[in-house]
């Protein structure tokens, strides 16, 4: 039952705003890149074994090249001497992406506060999320995917996000 | 004569042999090794004799390690001194070479003639002491990068105090070295038709698992020279150490091999028991081994799951990987975690198994057991897999031990050395189990061996299952294990003990041991030094997997690039372990 515009098209075409559209497209087709250097990538791994599934998400396309992915998930501690590299990964993925610091290690260092350990990559690339645990569970990994999710959906496609950021490496 | 004064005995003997071979030398004995203090200027020839002399025959360069005395509290006359872990597995001596350094730039004499492992270890050294090896090939950093500036684990280097780095090392000079050593020269490599092609596998690429840098120098899809970075994953874990007390350090071995994270607490905690003279109750005992043993297992599958995905094979990743997925069940209701268990404590473990965990252990063998059969169903006589993997990265016994391999990688090399059988601890001996050994050295060779390791390790689990005793699961020492909480909230002795123990840690006395543990990877050993409080002053792990990919190039060079990366996963390389 088509109201307005549609009503005068016939039962063909369907009106919505472009937002949504992309929006969905996007939220449910996210292929994320993994950097996972320590303990939580192996959590990422049972998250993406069969118990948890994370394909039922819509994101088990993991890429391994970052100009195929759209989501970057930080799995694990960085420290001052990948930090280069995390920085160059996030930059040659194209936009629009995201990014999840997955751990205690890559929101705020975790148990590691020292000479050797970024104190979170939030001083290195934007972070759109933070998932806590030393490491988390996979379900954790599948909730901050919905609440990616859930983001997306509100966003707007004309609007960079982070244009502005500033990192310690800038 | 029991097991334990057949060693006192077996020390005794090689003191008694050592002293007669350096007479100018103290020579004591602590605990298992024996150790030799020398004169800088006679470092080299101790160090040889030992390796060369049939009599000491120390084959293997377990571990270099400094240590800095600057805030010690007995003065030294020297600030530095250097360690040298030596040992001969078919003789169980270990021995432990000592020396000052009296001026850490004018350095000491390398040892990287004798063994190849003392390549990266004293590199570990020159970097987070700053102490320099005089006729060491290359000597550069390798756990920090390029551009730090200092030495982290002096004592008057600051913890917080992080340098940021911009860019990464480029290698260029060291490929070009490498590529030398192994006879191709300029000429060649300006010559039109040699075309050699510089390939870069990580920091970040699948087959890295984690963050290693393998960069190498290709003719076609052949590797010429390889030379690998390490350290994007190095967290101070021994600076850090040095700020926590005995129990707190716990948590932080998790995190080394994060794979097996119980087996890094035990074989933690047996080394600070061993100095302590703690001898943990008969039931403990038997939870370590049990609970070693299913962690070996656990790493095993994982190690094994993930190697043949890399070989294009992932349905086994679903039949090895859910075993220990399944296995978190059990693991979560005992430890209260998935991951990262910190399940042990000074003088014990945290708490005793649950009702029924004897039916939940058999479930999840027999779990295991199906789905090592399933596994191997598709590779065992899998043409692919054997083509893809027999003679190819072969390693020699001898080269292996030279670069200071343990575990099923030296195993897999035709080398019977495993610590169980060979230095045995916690009733190892009286169980019946076997120790597979490769007779190739490839990547074959390693595969199948941990899928045979599995087999003995359920073997062994299922026999102490049977012979488990009941009882306590810590020691009754107020001085080690915190007391009851009835006692805690009840009287003020208890509640003060509880305090005590808590904020001031558990008092080691001081001194220096070394204590080591067959872990998954190999042999996991913990340098200690303590000042008689309830932090360590130093500690310093010997990561199994540190000198295993000390020896990477010597697997690859000459193989093909897809066979690096089928090799990388063999040979089991966890970042927490390997950067500490």
């Amino acid at each position: 039952m088509a109201l307005g515009l549609e009503a005068s098209l016939g039962n063909t075409v369907l009106t919505t705003k472009l937002d949504a559209v992309i929006n969905w497209g996007r939220q449910y087709s996210l292929w994320p890149f993994i950097f996972g250097t320590a303990c939580c990538a192996i959590e990422f791994m049972s998250a993406a074994a069969s118990q948890h599934d994370i394909s039922r998400f819509g994101a088990e396309v993991v890429r391994f090249s970052p100009r195929q992915a759209d989501l970057l998930l930080v799995c694990g501690t960085i420290s001052y001497k990948q930090a280069p590299i995390l920085k160059r990964i996030y930059e040659q993925m194209p936009l629009p992406k995201w990014v999840v610091a997955m751990g205690a290690c890559a929101s705020s260092g975790g148990i590691y506060d020292n000479y050797c350990t970024v104190q979170g990559i939030d001083t290195i690339i934007p972070v759109d999320l933070y998932i806590s645990g030393c490491p988390p569970r996979p379900e954790a990994v599948l909730d901050a995917l919905i609440k990616i999710q859930e983001q997306i959906r509100g966003e707007s496609i004309l609007i960079d996000r982070h244009n502005d950021f500033k990192g310690i490496l800038d | 004569m029991t097991l334990k004064e057949f060693s006192t005995d077996m020390n005794a003997k090689a003191l008694e042999k050592i002293k007669a071979a350096f007479p100018d030398t103290t020579c004591t004995t602590v605990l298992d090794s024996v150790v030799v203090d020398v004169q800088p200027e006679n470092l080299e020839s101790t160090l040889s004799r030992l390796k060369n002399d049939p009599a000491f025959n120390c084959g293997l360069l377990l571990d270099v390690t400094g240590i800095d005395y600057l805030d010690y509290p007995t003065p030294q006359k020297f600030r530095f001194h250097v360690v040298y872990t030596l040992r001969n597995w078919q003789d169980n001596l270990l021995v432990q070479v000592r020396t000052a350094v009296p001026d850490p730039q004018a350095g000491i004499a390398t040892a990287t003639h004798l063994w190849a492992s003392a390549n990266w270890g004293e590199r570990e050294v020159y970097d987070q002491y700053g102490i320099r090896f005089n006729g060491h090939p290359d000597l550069r950093r390798i756990l920090n990068h390029w551009q730090f500036e200092g030495h982290p684990l002096r004592k008057d280097y600051p913890i917080e105090k992080g340098q940021i780095c911009y860019e990464t090392d480029r290698l260029e000079n060291e490929i070009r070295a490498r590529l030398f050593e192994n006879g191709i020269d300029e000429t060649t490599m300006k010559d039109i038709n040699t075309e050699i092609m510089f390939l870069n596998i990580g920091p970040s690429h699948p087959a890295t698992h984690g963050a290693i840098r393998i960069l190498t120098a290709l003719d076609g899809e052949t590797i010429l020279a390889n030379v690998n970075e390490i350290g994007y994953l190095h967290r101070g874990f021994e600076k850090t150490a040095e700020n926590r007390t005995y129990n707190q350090i716990v948590p932080l071995t998790d995190r080394l091999n994060y794979c097996s994270s119980m087996i890094n607490n035990i074989a933690y905690a047996k080394a600070v028991e061993a100095w302590l003279g703690v001898t943990i109750t008969e039931r403990a005992q038997f939870m370590r081994v049990l609970l070693t043993e299913f962690y070996r297992v656990l790493d095993h599958l994982v190690c094994l799951a993930a190697a043949l995905v890399d070989m294009g094979g992932l349905t086994n990743y679903w039949y090895l990987y859910n075993e220990k997925e399944a296995a978190y069940d059990l693991i979560s209701r005992l430890t209260g975690a998935r991951l990262t268990s910190s399940f042990t404590r000074i003088g014990g473990m945290y708490r005793d198994f649950y009702e029924g965990w004897e039916k939940d252990l058999e479930l999840q063998l027999r779990g295991i057991e199906k789905g090592i059969g399933d596994a191997l169903k598709l590779v065992e006589t899998n043409r692919i897999v054997h083509d893809r993997t027999q003679g190819v990265c072969v390693i020699s016994a001898e080269t292996a031990l030279s670069y200071g391999f343990t575990g099923p990688v030296l195993r897999a090399s035709g080398v019977p050395y495993d610590m169980r059988k060979d230095a045995p601890y916690y009733n190892y001996e009286a169980l019946d189990f076997e120790v597979p050994v490769g007779t190739n050295g490839d990547i074959y060779d390693r595969f199948m061996i941990r899928f045979y390791e599995m087999a003995q390790s359920i073997r062994i689990i299922r026999q102490a299952m049977q012979h488990i005793p009941q009882g306590p699961i810590n020691v009754k020492d107020s001085q080690v294990c915190l007391p009851p909480k009835d006692q805690v909230y009840n009287n003020i002795e208890g509640l003060a003990n509880h305090f005590k123990l808590i904020f001031e840690g558990v008092k080691v006395p001081a001194g220096e041991w070394y204590d080591a543990y067959e872990a998954a990877n190999g042999e996991l050993g913990f340098h200690f030094v303590s000042d008689g409080s309830g932090q360590p002053y130093k500690l310093k792990v010997r990561p199994p997997c540190f000198y295993t990919m000390g020896g990477f190039h010597k697997m690859v060079e000459g193989n093909m690039i897809a066979d690096a990366v089928i090799n990388l996963s063999c040979i089991n390389i966890i970042g927490g372990e390997l950067d500490r």
